[in-house]
């Protein structure tokens, strides 16, 4: 009996130090790229390594059970006539429903680190002038936050492109620049059908719906070129409505927005 | 007061045809029903799988170049129509409830017969509209979920199609759901109580009533999408100030619980065939119907986990998250279980026991994915990729598709009288276990790396992880062979199988196989303890 539970305890650590040597080593994720990568992806490695801990867990004890209690040839007759045991049933019922609410909790604390939670629309001079409901998105908040400096962009999806609007700019593109380290704020809107503005590398997304404008905030943390995907099926061409978001430095970024920037018309 | 003794024989059961053709006749017996559902599901299946190679074929280049772009998404569309309401559903309810359901609870047919053959009679039709109505402008291309305003825009014919179709399978469901419960609560045999009854029956009740309260939702919201298309009405047209999200939520009202009713009916199958290969009592009876129940509870409060990008509102967001999360102990309460009913068993490892193992591992697998899904921020990145499709088909084919074929091993011998080849079946398994496991697997990468759903291209830095992906697709066609080979040889010069080659203890295999019209030659057997496996003959009830 003794050694039976040696083994037990044996297997078990061997489980768990094999979930977390692959949990904390093996990469599934793509570059991060801002304030929420990191976060997101810590919450990932919590859920991957519990996850392989119990995958595992279970796969050993079902091909386990296979082989050790296997039929042999010359064996007739049942096996042992065990209907339930109250004990391990409520073990197994208490378990999961506290591991459960843990993660159910550490992802609310993490939905909340990611600006989730967040009143959207005040402290923002294009959309506290909209009487209009905004739905929320992801609000992300940086350690750095300055309110007024925020970087508003309009983003208007239609069948198969996005459009970026730089209203103090007064200038449309077609590729979104945005400076890094700095908060931007964007209020989307399609024009016909439903879109999802989606960065992988930033680990964010949101619709965009017709008839009801959606917000996303995200402060992206580094330099580089990535590729903004629509994720909502929206037509034939869906696989090709993409676009790109180049994060540059400020004095780049700003070279960039004279660039393209319109004076304002005077009526 | 129950009823055991049916009293629908209709007066004209001699007009009925005999022999093979009954199968294509308005049948009132059960028997002949169920296999009509299993074999017209199947072919279905076969349809739906044909697409699905289409789209590996066409995710097998970076470039969209095998079929037209339009097309494509019609394929999709239909792939998911097809598999889910005209294969997966019908089967696990239609298939093996009709069979199974009148055994179980002593009765001699399903509580009404015509309604019965009536609701098999609507699956034919409208799986023939729907992809007929390819051949008139395209069929419906919006995806099976059909949001508006896309499906309102895109061709309308065959989103009209489309639409009629789900609403007569939608109804063809409900028929079926009703029956159910009316035989499960009415028509038990004397004597017979509820904590009597097989697990299977169970899982129907509880799906049943999924069954009943959720699809007339989908129908409203149908028809009301079809005014939207037709008549230039408002309710879900942003043009005309509808508001798209209102469809999603009226949408997913049915389509959340519809998961369940894929799912439930496997967890009650795969409850009867693991005791009986592993010769043990099935563990835990009592929390198994409790987790049956609050699986059906939690799972009608769940379904905006599908919209945590639609612009839900933060609370409506925590509380779907927590909700949806809580499935996993009812969930995990049974996978305890069974693998408590494999310990210290006597198993025999046949083709039905391997499929249902491989459905434990799968399963588990697709729904530890599910918890992370449930997390909002998890969520955020990965909604709408292909980790999204990973899962889901982790759930209904490496879950319930590997019990359907663990089912069939497993009855093969009460509907036929013959045994399926061993050798042949061994061989199915092994293909379809790494071919699933090699087309799904690796998907869940694709969607964590950028790689959204429903696209005919993408970045060519996926074509390698998408070829092997295609190349399990093909492991998982050629799996078909030796299975239908297999069904083939053995309808016809297959082993005999004597009337209960399991040695099992539930009422089914206490007749003959096949069994009568009336399923038993005399009175109903009354089967008090259907898992009374190592308990002497002098002990069981």
């Amino acid at each position: 009996m003794l050694n039976k539970n040696i083994y037990l305890i044996l297997i078990i650590s061997l489980v768990f130090a094999i979930s977390f040597w692959i949990g904390f080593n093996v990469n599934l994720l793509p570059v991060e790229a801002s304030i929420n990568a990191p976060i997101y992806d810590e919450l990932f490695k919590i859920l991957f390594i519990i996850g392989l801990i119990i995958f595992i867990g279970m796969t050993i004890a079902v091909i386990y059970s296979l082989f050790k209690f296997r039929k042999r040839n010359d064996q007739i007759g049942d096996g042992i006539a065990l209907e339930g045991n109250l004990s391990l049933e409520i073990i197994w019922t208490i378990i999961p429903s506290i591991i459960v609410l843990l993660i159910g909790l550490y992802s609310y604390n993490i939905y909340d680190r990611m600006g989730g939670m967040k009143e959207l629309n005040h402290n923002h001079e294009m959309m506290s002038s909209n009487t209009e409901k905004i739905w929320a998105g992801i609000s992300q908040t940086s350690d750095n936050e300055i309110a007024i400096n925020n970087l508003s962009i309009e983003v208007s999806a239609m069948q198969f492109a996005f459009l970026f609007n730089y209203p103090k700019g007064n200038f449309i593109s077609g590729e979104l620049h945005v400076p890094v380290d700095q908060k931007v704020s964007m209020k989307m809107e399609s024009k016909d059908v439903i879109h999802a503005f989606w960065v992988p590398e930033f680990r964010i997304k949101q619709d965009i719906i017709p008839g009801q404008p959606t917000i996303l905030n995200f402060t992206p943390t580094k330099v580089g070129k990535y590729p903004i995907i629509c994720a909502e099926l929206c037509g034939p061409y869906h696989g090709g409505m993409r676009a790109s978001i180049i994060v540059e430095k400020e004095s780049d970024y700003n070279e960039w927005f004279n660039k393209n920037k319109k004076p304002e018309v005077n009526l | 007061m129950t009823i055991s003794i049916d009293p629908q024989k209709t007066n004209n059961e001699s007009l009925q045809p005999k022999g093979w053709l009954r199968y294509f006749s308005f049948s009132l017996d059960h028997k002949v029903i169920g296999i009509q559902y299993l074999v017209c599901g199947f072919l279905f299946y076969l349809i739906g799988g044909t697409l699905a190679s289409a789209i590996r074929i066409e995710l097998a280049s970076p470039m969209s170049d095998f079929m037209p772009r339009d097309v494509y998404n019609q394929v999709l569309t239909l792939h998911g129509t097809i598999m889910i309401f005209l294969w997966i559903v019908p089967v696990v309810n239609g298939a093996f409830g009709n069979y199974l359901i009148p055994f179980y609870v002593g009765a001699r047919d399903m509580a009404f017969p015509r309604l019965n053959a009536v609701a098999f009679w609507l699956i034919p039709p409208s799986g023939l509209m729907l992809v007929a109505s390819y051949f008139v402008e395209g069929a419906a291309q919006a995806g099976w979920t059909a949001y508006p305003p896309l499906s309102i825009t895109t061709p309308q014919s065959g989103q009209i199609i489309w639409i009629l179709s789900v609403l007569l399978l939608g109804g063809s469901s409900i028929f079926g759901g009703i029956n159910f419960i009316a035989t499960i609560i009415k028509f038990r045999r004397p004597g017979l109580k509820l904590m009597q009854l097989p697990m299977y029956c169970w899982a129907m009740l509880g799906t049943s009533l999924l069954v009943v309260l959720s699809t007339p939702v989908l129908a409203g919201t149908l028809i009301l999408l079809s005014f939207d298309i037709i008549a230039n009405t408002g309710f879900f047209n942003p043009v005309l100030g509808g508001n798209v999200v209102v469809y999603q939520h009226l949408f997913w009202f049915y389509s959340h619980p519809a998961v369940y009713i894929m799912v439930l009916p496997a967890f009650g199958l795969v409850s009867e065939i693991l005791p009986v290969h592993a010769r043990k009592p099935l563990f835990g009876y009592t929390t198994m119907v409790f987790s049956i129940m609050g699986i059906v509870v939690l799972g009608l409060v769940v379904w905006a986990h599908h919209m945590f990008t639609s612009g839900t509102p933060p609370w409506m967001r925590l509380f779907f998250t927590i909700a949806t999360a809580f499935i996993a102990v009812p969930t995990g309460i049974k996978f305890f279980n069974w693998v408590a009913t494999l310990w210290g068993g006597k198993i025999s490892i046949n083709s039905a026991m391997l499929f249902s193992c491989g459905f434990i591992i799968n399963f588990v697998f697709g729904g530890i994915t599910g918890v992370a899904l449930a997390q909002v921020p998890f969520d955020i990145h990965v909604h709408d990729t292909y980790f999204v499709v990973a899962h889901f088909h982790y759930i209904v084919y490496g879950g319930t598709v590997f019990i359907i074929f663990s089912s069939i091993y497993h009855w093969f011998p009460k509907v036929t009288g013959k045994m399926l080849n061993e050798k042949l079946g061994i061989l199915h398994f092994v293909i379809t276990f790494i071919g699933f496991n090699l087309c799904f697997a690796p998907q869940h990468w694709l969607g964590l790396n950028g790689m959204p759903r429903r696209v005919a291209e993408y970045d060519p830095q996926f074509q390698f992880v998408n070829q092997i992906s295609s190349l399990g697709a093909l492991l998982m066609a050629i799996s078909t062979i030796p299975f239908l080979i297999n069904v083939f040889l053995s309808v016809r010069n297959g082993k005999d199988a004597g009337d209960n080659p399991w040695n099992a203890l539930t009422p089914e295999w206490l007749t003959s196989s096949p069994p009568p019209v009336e399923n038993w030659e005399g009175e109903a057997p009354l089967v008090e303890e259907p898992y009374g496996y190592g308990k002497k003959i002098s002990e069981r009830k």
